[in-house]
């Protein structure tokens, strides 16, 4: 059976151009960034930001995307809305995953912790949390298509759920007037700082896009050939 | 109406017959033991401290009885009546919550003002926490609820419950134990909002839940 999604050139074509155009674009925002010049408050160690502001963006672009995902999903039982959103959410978990490392690395000069109880930092751990939970559900289920409709039912009440995280943990904040001796938007930002930010921002969020539409591929592929791998041998001799 | 409180009176004789509160108020009562037998003796830690420790050991217990809140309908086919009752399922998901909040979630209340004398809170702090343990509980029974109903059937969907349900009453837990440690009165304002919300809400996205569960 040849199956007109497998043998579209946008299968291979697109993906490839997208991984191009991450690459470029970080490579790019890497040669700028690393040729700006040392800040007044933070020395050099403002270069961490072109790795952790994309990262984090990149992550909250995942949890965004997977939830228009869950919501195609719920209104037209679509499987590739569930594919997708099966492939994005390991991606995303990463990216949170490295945005909380990475800003941990600079929040130890900038703070003088590896960890504070910021708002900011409380939500993006709350977010992992919760990129934790959509994998672990859908990974929980034995039949698919029920996996595929209880991961969007907690997608979507995660994604009401967030920005009423997103703002009691700001609440929380204030409500323990913690001393700050950082800024919350990092340096005020120069021009200088602007570019090689927007092109690591645009990099992360093509490289975010692609190992989705890869790992995407793989489901599809995977799905086409378990049939033939889980049927038993007599069965497959006879048809 | 009538169906509706019919069936509210008979799901909380069925809970209260059954024992699931009681695991949620003996794990509340020895882990609120445990807390102090870490921290240490002290009185003044354990005061300043107590509040928001009870609080999180309040909605961590109230998770242990969501378990059996749909399990038993549906080992016995009573879901499938419930679902092609009169009542619509998301009537049926409000009167599974407000069983849960009954039985487990206010009895939870009642032994935290008992519990505030191994934290040697006095009745002025003990009094706030126990109003926005009243507040706030209404929103962990239904935030629980949607997470039972997903897990439902599933083998090891004891241990994924709490792991799906923890960062829907995060605020929840933040905005009540800021209403009962600062008393400031923006955070019942939002304590209460949050708890109107997940209960107003909570009902479809467990009747969806549940109709995936009955789909299968």
């Amino acid at each position: 059976m040849s199956d007109p999604e497998l043998t579209l050139p946008t299968f291979t074509r697109i993906p490839a151009l997208i991984l191009c155009a991450a690459l470029a674009s970080i490579a790019c925002g890497l040669f700028l960034g690393l040729n700006v010049p040392p800040d007044a408050h933070q020395g050099y160690a403002v270069r961490i930001m072109f790795v952790h502001v994309p990262a984090a963006w990149a992550a909250l672009l995942c949890f965004i995307f997977i939830t228009v995902c869950a919501l195609t999903q719920i209104l037209t039982r679509s499987e590739r809305a569930d594919r997708l959103a099966t492939a994005a959410a390991p991606v995303g978990m990463v990216f949170t995953g490295l945005g909380l490392i990475t800003g941990s690395i600079w929040g130890k000069p900038m703070w003088g912790a590896w960890w504070v109880w910021d708002g900011r930092l409380t939500s993006f751990l709350l977010l992992f949390f919760l990129y934790f939970g959509l994998i672990a559900l859908r990974g929980a289920f034995e039949d698919k298509a029920r996996a595929a409709r209880a991961t969007a039912i907690l997608t979507v009440v995660g994604a009401v759920d967030l920005p009423v995280i997103l703002f009691s943990v700001e609440w929380w904040t204030t409500l323990h007037q913690k001393s700050s001796l950082f800024r919350a938007g990092g340096p005020s930002m120069a021009p200088v700082y602007i570019h090689p930010l927007l092109a690591m921002a645009l990099g992360y969020s093509l490289l975010a896009l692609w190992l989705i539409i890869i790992r995407a591929r793989t489901i599809l592929l995977e799905q086409h050939l378990a049939p033939a791998q889980d049927t038993p041998a007599e069965i497959r001799i006879r048809s | 109406m009538k169906a509706f409180a019919a069936l509210l009176g008979y799901e909380l004789r069925q809970a209260a017959g059954s024992g699931g509160a009681l695991l949620a108020l003996g794990f509340f009562a020895m882990a609120a033991s445990l807390l102090p037998l870490g921290l240490g003796p002290d009185l003044q830690l354990l005061a300043r401290t107590g509040r928001a420790l009870i609080w999180v050991l309040a909605a961590l217990s109230a998770l242990l009885s969501l378990e059996r809140l749909f399990a038993g309908d549906a080992e016995d086919g009573t879901l499938d009546y419930y679902a092609t009752s009169v009542l619509p399922l998301e009537a049926v998901a409000l009167i599974k919550m407000a069983t849960h909040w009954l039985t487990t979630g206010v009895p939870l209340i009642l032994l935290a003002g008992l519990i505030t004398l191994f934290y040697a809170l006095p009745p002025q702090a003990a009094q706030p926490l126990m109003l926005s343990l009243l507040i706030g509980t209404p929103a962990i029974s239904a935030a629980g609820a949607i997470g039972a109903a997903l897990t439902l059937g599933l083998s090891r969907g004891g241990l994924m419950l709490p792991l799906i349900v923890l960062p829907l009453i995060t605020p929840a837990m933040i905005f009540g134990c800021g209403a009962a440690l600062s008393g400031a009165i923006s955070a019942w304002y939002l304590l209460a909002a949050v708890s109107i919300l997940a209960v107003l809400l909570s009902p479809f996205a467990i009747a969806a839940a549940l109709r995936l569960y009955l789909a299968q």
